[in-house]
């Protein structure tokens, strides 16, 4: 083996050149492999943060409806009577979560949680002067928010904690307070949907990178909306829960809504579209990648074929004096083996390299205050894939020409001289 | 133990492309050991044909091909590679080193797929060989940068390596001078009378065959006169 290996690199120095070409190819391919999927990934990862940092996993809230069972249907179904009510109205329907305190500590104790936070979120209008823009006022545990949300990264001046430390404050989404004119420090006056007013400051600015969104919306702390509002502290009317594992959101869900008599969305259902979306990429840039190490491939086959038609003397001299068809197929397998695995490894290299260079060149977009340059991902699993990739084309570019090596009859090439 | 070291039986071998040709025609051929034999014949009598299926290079014939006294035609080729490598030796018409390599490595490399030996001894018994030819201070050029009778002296380097049973050569004069060709002569003289070292020798040179042992004449794929 290691004198078949001697051979093979005796070979290989003696078409330095067309090995290097042939590394090269290899290395482009790893290079724009590992750069492409590393980008792609990255960008991917952004756009469902967006969407991931925002939507819980499982999100448990109470939804306004009219009660299927109204009163007259149970009064009916023992008669043979039909009543002619149309357009029945939820009246007096509540929003809040019923009995938050026991489904917060029956969560806290499901060990597939990692952890969840309560959020109130009621209508308001923002006045500015006269006028009254219509908007969302949303309390949140600044804490929780921060810890599973990553509600820091979306606050663009100020501080989070402000809303919990300073009484009656709040974070606007920055082209609200645009429009309102506020400034960090000023004090807004919003009106609740039941028309009571209220003076709040500001503490800080909120930019999620979706303008529409951020034109709405308003954080303060819960206990402050719970004063706004005129209600208790057991007043909730969503509980975001973050799982260990989102694959178990849709199930879960499913048992909340049966175990807490109440509803339950699953992010899978809540976004179907951005999962499609993050699976197309990805097979857009698994097939550019592996299209481009087919190409790298068929490179290395062309240098081996033209390496036999130029060796065969070799091959037959070796053949005559002792080694076998299988020996030579070996060798001209250890020469493809020996391009691929150094073209891969210079491969992975620079593919490191682009990706870094990428996520150092400057990203600026509005809609995405917390990135400053473009996103990429190093997931060690692309690397171990573009290896075993490259691995399997440089053997199979190796396989067919090798098989060919090792059928030549070296009586034929003797003779033939 | 009998001396016999190669023993043909029955070879009968055809062409079929372009058309079908009898080559070889019922030929029966023995060697024993320590004999200088000299093949001659005609161009296309069939005498390189018949060397190649006595080398186990060529398997497609009929007939029975002996070697150390082991039936050769019933086996595979990595069997067949395993004979080449330890039992013969080979010397062709045209040089057939490996540029790639040092002369040393390639008188070497048979014997490095051998593995008898640790790759110390193999380059000290390389370079024995090397002595013993006169070529020693060649060992270290590359194999694509020494003359021509040179580079033949070195393939008979490399087919001694083994020690084989026999040497085998193809034309091994044909492509050299006078000069030349009487040391690659002499070289195989001196093997078969002080080494007691078997060799089978095509050749078309008949002032060369006259002054082996034995002459085995070949005409129209058969033997003449052995």
């Amino acid at each position: 083996m290691k004198l078949l290996a001697s051979i093979a690199l005796a070979l290989l120095q003696a078409r330095r050149k067309q090995s290097l070409i042939a590394a090269i190819g290899v290395t482009f391919g790893i290079t724009m492999f590992i750069a492409l999927l590393g980008f792609m990934t990255g960008l991917n990862k952004m756009l469902d943060g967006l969407i991931l940092n925002r939507t819980p996993h499982v999100r448990i809230y109470k939804e306004v409806t009219v009660n299927p069972n109204q009163p007259i249907s149970q009064w009916l179904r023992s008669t043979n009577n039909y009543h002619f009510i149309e357009s029945v109205k939820a009246s007096n329907s509540r929003v809040e979560i019923l009995k938050s305190n026991e489904i917060l500590s029956s969560l806290s104790k499901d060990n597939r949680i990692l952890g969840y936070s309560r959020k109130l979120s009621s209508p308001a209008f923002f006045n500015l002067g006269s006028i009254d823009i219509a908007g969302f006022l949303n309390g949140i545990d600044v804490e929780e928010e921060v810890k599973y949300y990553k509600f820091k990264d979306y606050v663009t001046s100020g501080k989070p904690i402000d809303i919990k430390n300073v009484p009656n404050s709040i974070i606007l989404g920055k082209p609200l307070a645009e429009k309102l004119l506020a400034e960090i420090g000023d004090n807004i006056q919003i009106t609740t949907s039941m028309g009571d007013r209220f003076q709040l400051k500001v503490v800080g600015y909120y930019q999620s990178g979706i303008a529409d969104f951020d034109k709405t919306q308003s954080f303060t702390s819960i206990a402050t909306t719970q004063k706004i509002l005129g209600k208790g502290p057991d007043y909730l009317t969503d509980i975001q829960v973050k799982l260990k594992d989102i694959l178990l959101a849709p199930t879960i869900a499913g048992e909340y809504q049966k175990k807490f008599n109440t509803n339950a969305i699953d992010i899978q259902r809540a976004n179907a579209q951005f999962e499609t979306g993050t699976k197309v990429r990805n097979i857009i840039s698994y097939a550019v990648g592996i299209t481009l190490l087919i190409v790298a491939g068929f490179g290395i086959y062309n240098i081996l074929n033209m390496m036999i038609y130029e060796k065969m003397d070799t091959i037959a001299i070796l053949k005559a004096t002792g080694f076998s068809g299988n020996d030579v197929k070996l060798v001209f397998i250890i020469i493809s083996l020996t391009i691929g695995i150094v073209g891969c490894i210079a491969g992975l290299l620079f593919g490191f390299l682009f990706t870094f260079f990428i996520s150092t060149i400057p990203f600026n977009t509005d809609a995405l205050p917390t990135i400053k340059t473009y996103p990429v991902s190093y997931n060690p699993f692309f690397y171990f894939i573009a290896f075993c990739f490259s691995l399997i084309t440089t053997f199979l570019a190796g396989w067919f020409p090798a098989n060919k090596a090792s059928k030549i009859d070296p009586v034929e090439i003797i003779r033939g001289k | 133990m009998s001396t016999n070291v190669l023993k043909a039986i029955n070879i009968t071998k055809h062409f079929y492309d372009p058309i079908d040709v009898k080559v070889l025609d019922n030929v029966n051929i023995d060697v024993n050991r320590g004999e200088f034999v000299s093949l001659v014949g005609k161009s296309g009598c069939g005498k390189s044909t018949l060397l190649y299926i006595l080398s186990t290079m060529d398997r497609v014939y009929e007939g029975q091909l002996f070697i150390d006294n082991e039936l050769m035609s019933s086996k595979n080729g990595a069997d067949l590679a395993h004979v080449r490598n330890e039992k013969i030796g080979f010397v062709f018409q045209f040089h057939y080193l490996l540029n790639e390599f040092s002369v040393l490595k390639n008188v070497m490399l048979p014997a490095l797929k051998l593995n008898r030996f640790s790759p110390e001894e193999i380059e000290h018994r390389a370079i024995q060989k090397l002595e013993l030819l006169g070529i020693n201070k060649l060992a270290l050029r590359n194999a694509g940068q020494i003359s021509g009778g040179e580079k033949q002296r070195v393939a008979i380097a490399r087919a001694l390596i083994n020690d084989p049973l026999i040497i085998m050569g193809d034309e091994p004069t044909g492509n050299l001078d006078l000069r030349n060709s009487q040391i690659v002569f002499d070289t195989f003289k001196q093997l078969a009378e002080e080494f007691n070292q078997t060799l089978l020798i095509v050749t078309h040179d008949l002032g060369f065959a006259e002054k082996t042992h034995r002459i085995v004449e070949m005409e129209d794929g058969k033997i003449i006169r052995s």
